[in-house]
Order: C-alpha cells, then structure tokens, then sequence
C-alpha cells in the first residue's frame, strides 16, 4: 500500500466516522461510546497475525498479551454494548 | 493459497462495511435495536476468517485459541456481572485493554528481529504510545467509576509534569527509531513512560469528567489499532481504528455538552487546570 492511498483510506474513514455519529441524541451517548469501543476490538485481529506469526518465546508472549486483550475489549464490548442499549430502550419507555 | 487470501481481504472489507453500517444505526433510537447484531457479525467473520491465515504453524493457532478463551470468558463474566449502574466503568475497562493489545502488538512489533520501512516503525511506535496511555488512563477511568480514587489528585505545576513525562515517552519513541532494531531497555522504558503518562492524565480529573474522558481514551484506543494496522498492513484495522477514532472525537464533544462542561476546560483539568467549583459539586453528584 502507498503512503498517499493510506492517507486516502484514513481520511475518509475519518470523515465518515465523525458524521456517523453526528446526530446521537443524549439518551444514547454512551451506549455508541460503548458500541464503537466494541468496534475497536478488531484489533483481535493484527494480535492474531503477530501470535501466528511469532518465532522468538518473547514475541508468542507479546502476541498471547495481545491475542487475550483484544479478545476481552471485543467480548466484553459486546455485552456490555448489548446491556446498554436494551437499557436505553427500557428507559425510553418509560419516559 | 491464491483463494485464501482473497476470502481473508473480502471478508476484512466486508467487516469494515458491518461495522459502518452498524455504528450508524446504533446512532438513532429507530434503528439501534439490533444494531448491535451488525458489527458482531462484521467481528465474528474477521476473527473466524484470520485463523485461515496461510501459513501459521499449529502451535501459534492453538495459543491464539487459549488466549481468546482466557481474555473472553473473563470479559464476559466481568461485562455481565457488572451492575446497570457500573457499565460506564466497563465501557472504560474493556476499551483500555484493547489499548494494551495495540501497545503489546507495538511491542512485538519492535522487538522482533526482521527489518521495517522507518515509516513502519514510526507507526508502531505512535500506536503503542497511544494504546499504552489509553490502558493505563482507561483502567484508571475504570477504577474510579467504580468507587475507588474518588478524589481527584492534584498537585503542584502538574501541567508541566504531566506534560513532561508524556513528553519523554514520545522522545524514546523516536529514539527507538533511530537505533533499530531497537534496545529492549530503551522499549520497556519507553512503555512505562507511556503507561504513566496515561495513569497520570486520569487522576486530576473531577468524577464527573470522566465520562468524557471514557470517550477520548475510546479514540486513543481507535487511533491506535489504526496505527498498528498501517504497520501490520492490515486495512480493516485500518479503517476500524480511524473510524471509531474520528467517531469518538465527536462523542467526546457530546458527552462534554451532555453534562454540561465545555470541553476544553475538562480537557485543561487532566493537566491540573482549575475545574470550576461548579462542575467539582454538579459533577460529583452525577
């Protein structure tokens, strides 16, 4: 990849990531906070590749590191995206 | 072998897609039920897709596995047990640790042996100062959401060594370029250096900031993920990462006009700027 396509990719992926969430009304700030740290859980998958990919004892330790957090930022986003969001419903009809 | 590698980057693209598609009707109440279900399956497919990588020894695979285990069990127990009230401190906690998982890719990255591009190790690098600051400030974040640290710490010209130590980390970072491949010595300083900048920016905040200090760490952790994907050339981390990381500057700007801060004096008081003595009771009380 070229260094001026990757800047392409990073700016309009910047701008369309601000406008995405533009419009989010109060009740669901921290449901999409929540829901993009989930997102951020794709990082599970370049662990992956360094653990499969590592050779020395130090780098399969980086790697399990590695592997384990994301696995836990990507789990644990989910459920607790999940949780928020059927919160924010039940508090909606409510009010 | 031609194949594989086609099925791997159609499916990155196609999770990348998902997850678009995902946080904007997560976005307005009319669609966000379900929502959620988009993204996942954007995930699931990448993970599932990237143990067909060609080429990875069984050994590695079957340590990829543990690891998932481990870090998802634990993740799921924790994510559901925690109470209604104590999921904002989650939020926090899960996305400090994918944080920690860019700065132990930076790491790895660093560490190993074969040669990188400058530009490459550039990257690496800026990731893992970033996903460290936003572990340790994230777990901080989590730590005083949940109960503990409820007094914000403050000291002396805490600017100035707030800024200093940050600094510093960022200085060895672009040392760590210079000498490459680089001195273990010089890395781990440099990760501590980072992990206590991170720590430090978290503590002078008042309780009721955090929030949106949740929300800038979310976008550290997305700078960062998209920095290690440039370095590991992986461009749905990419993608995911500068997406999440432009997304959580407008949250964060949002959850500022949510509680009522305008969003440059809280970010002035994680280097020890006065917090008005409003938003210290108003806030605390939140």
């Amino acid at each position: 990849m070229t260094g001026f396509v990757a800047l392409y990719i990073f700016t309009l992926a910047a701008v369309t990531g601000y406008h995405i969430v533009s419009g989010v009304p109060a009740s669901l700030h921290m449901p999409v906070v929540s829901g993009a740290s989930f997102v951020n859980g794709i990082v599970l998958v370049g662990a992956m590749v360094v653990l499969g990919h590592a050779e020395t004892p130090l780098e399969q330790a980086l790697g399990f590191v590695a592997v384990a957090l994301a696995a836990a930022n990507a789990v644990g986003g989910y459920v607790v995206t999940d949780r928020m969001l059927a919160e924010s419903r039940s508090r909606g009809r409510k009010t | 072998m031609e194949f594989r590698s086609f099925l791997i980057d159609f499916t990155y693209f196609a999770a990348a897609v998902l997850f678009l598609v995902g946080l904007k009707r997560m976005s307005s109440p009319r669609t966000a039920r379900g929502s959620l279900l988009w993204a996942g399956w954007g995930m699931l497919l990448a993970v599932l897709v990237t143990f067909f990588w060609p080429g990875l020894p069984r050994a590695n695979l079957v340590l990829i596995g543990l690891a998932i285990l481990l870090g998802g069990t634990l993740a799921w127990y924790i994510g559901r047990k925690a109470l209604p009230a104590d999921l904002p401190g989650t939020i926090a906690l899960c996305n400090g640790l994918g944080g920690g998982a860019a700065a132990a890719i930076a790491a790895a990255q660093l560490t190993e042996g074969g040669v990188h591009s400058l530009t490459v190790t550039f990257l690496a690098a800026l990731g893992g100062l970033l996903g460290a600051v936003s572990f340790s400030g994230s777990l901080v974040a989590f730590a005083r959401l949940r109960g503990r640290l409820e007094k914000p710490v403050r000291f002396r010209s805490q600017g100035q060594v707030n800024a200093a130590v940050l600094l510093i980390a960022a200085v060895f970072g672009l040392m760590l370029m210079g000498n490459y491949p680089s001195h273990t010595t010089m890395t781990v300083i440099f990760f501590l250096l980072a992990l206590l900048g991170g720590a430090m920016i978290a503590v002078p905040l008042v309780r009721g900031d955090v929030p949106v200090f949740v929300s800038l760490f979310n976008g550290l952790t997305g700078l960062a993920v998209a920095c290690e994907g440039f370095a590991l050339g992986n461009e749905a981390m990419i993608i995911a990462g500068t997406v999440v990381a432009a997304a959580a500057a407008r949250l964060t700007q949002l959850v500022a006009r949510g509680i009522d801060r305008p969003l440059g004096s809280v970010l002035s008081s994680a280097f020890g700027g006065s917090a008005s003595t409003s938003a210290e009771t108003g806030g605390a009380t939140r």
